[in-house]
């Protein structure tokens, strides 16, 4: 293990990282909203909206990310979209990750009792303060393990984008093996990397559940 | 509609066929293969040793906090350098995909057996049951019905990993496609769309079913 060699290439890795951590990000902030949207129509009912939610939810769960994105990035310009590759692995990451923050969400929503909305009702609370100091609180305590799993899920799913030429950690580890053939160097550095960038969320996942656990006890 | 005639020249359909038999082919081998080794690092996970309960949890946590990319990364390029291992790509997604999946299997059965309650140990050492008996007419029926659920979806998930096999090199359905686009790039410019929804298509046929039996199987012994 040459650590001089590591320490020198350390730099390309933390501008990969920092790209994996952008796509991911804002590929988790849209999952988010658009769980959120798909939720509320489930939960509203709404006749041709909800089918196309359902429909959206089974097609995005059952295809792999890599076949979504090569359909946006190689597909979609002979359709007359072009878009950047950082826009396609956003957009691909939001439409994996949609689907499952609508399934995690959608959990949490339908596991609040309804006794809970009645005894919000006796207690003369109106539609809009049971919504938000009652059902919101428990749904979102009881989606957070979901949610974590999901952030997490979509951060590694996210290696995916090197096969659309962005530079992320998986990009940059393939690029220096096949420059210098270092081949143990450069994966301890991928491995450090993403370590790097999950563990700290995996734990502050764990946290989060404990200090939110308020709908179980 | 311009470029969809691609999908009805002889041959490229056949092929994409062919393609998505070497995904289900590598699928499904990394799943039986994972089945009894799941089972194992299962039971492995139950016990009270602390130096196997050490080990299982490195190897659980490794596996699950690394992308399945990397993991791929590492056997097929790593192994080969550090064991002088000459193993092909198809060889190391099959490595790969049996060692996540035993884990993430494993998991599962883990959480099954110990859903089992005390007492139903108990109840079966007083009507008289051998510990074969209480395992294999009292705790397996039980722990089945928690596991299969889940155990269906994670053979979906494996199917939809082995899309990543094409980035190593394995001709399978994805580096099919690719093959015919570019065979194809001046007869037809726009087969790029066609041949990438139909692909997606398939993956949508191959895996929704698996879903929907997952999704059953969660209803129907949802309140035993």
């Amino acid at each position: 293990m040459d650590f001089g060699f590591m320490m020198h290439y350390a730099p390309y890795f933390v501008n990969a990282a920092y790209m994996t951590v952008f796509i991911s990000f804002f590929g988790l902030v849209l999952s988010l909203v658009l769980g959120l949207i798909c939720v509320a129509v489930q939960m509203a009912n709404v006749p041709v909206a909800r089918q196309i939610v359902r429909a959206y939810v089974e097609l995005s769960r059952n295809t792999p990310l890599l076949v979504q994105l090569y359909f946006l990035y190689f597909g979609l310009p002979k359709l007359g979209v072009s878009w950047s590759a950082e826009t396609c692995a956003i957009v691909g990451l939001a439409f994996l990750g949609g689907s499952y923050m609508t399934e995690a969400l959608r959990g949490g929503f339908e596991a609040v009792p309804r006794v809970q909305l009645e005894s919000a009702r006796v207690l003369g609370f109106s539609p809009v303060q049971t919504f938000l100091h009652v059902t919101v609180p428990q749904a979102l305590s009881t989606a957070i393990p979901a949610v974590v799993a999901n952030v997490i899920f979509l951060v590694k799913e996210s290696s995916v984008v090197s096969a659309i030429a962005l530079a992320d950690v998986m990009y940059v580890t393939k690029d220096l093996m096949g420059q210098t053939y270092d081949t143990y160097e450069s994966l301890t550095l991928l491995v450090i990397t993403y370590l790097v960038i999950l563990l700290p969320i995996s734990i502050v996942g764990t946290v989060l559940e404990r200090r939110f656990d308020y709908a179980r006890r | 509609m311009r470029g969809a005639e691609i999908l009805l020249q002889p041959g490229v359909f056949p092929r994409l066929l062919q393609g998505l038999w070497v995904t289900v082919w590598i699928a499904g081998a990394s799943v039986l293969l994972a089945l009894p080794l799941g089972l194992l690092v299962g039971w492995l996970m139950t016990l009270k040793n602390p130096a196997v309960r050490v080990i299982m949890r490195v190897y659980l946590d490794f596996i699950r906090i690394m992308p399945q990319l990397a993991l791929l990364f590492i056997a097929f390029y790593g192994f080969a350098q550090a064991f002088d291992w000459n193993l092909d790509a198809t060889g190391a997604c099959v490595l790969v995909f049996v060692l996540w999946g035993a884990a993430e299997l494993g998991d599962l059965v883990r959480g099954a057996l110990e859903s089992i309650p005390r007492t139903q140990y108990e109840s079966a050492k007083v009507l008289g049951l051998n510990s074969w008996q209480t395992f294999t007419r009292v705790i397996l029926p039980q722990a089945l019905r928690r596991l299969l659920p889940a155990s269906v979806n994670l053979v979906t998930r494996i199917v939809k990993t082995t899309s990543l096999a094409t980035l190593l090199g394995v001709v399978e359905v994805i580096k099919v496609g690719q093959q015919i686009i570019d065979a194809n790039r001046f007869q037809y410019p726009d087969a790029t769309l066609w041949i990438y929804a139909v692909i997606f298509l398939m993956y949508f046929i191959v895996c929704w079913p698996l879903s929907i039996v997952a999704r059953r199987l969660e209803k129907r012994w949802a309140h035993d």
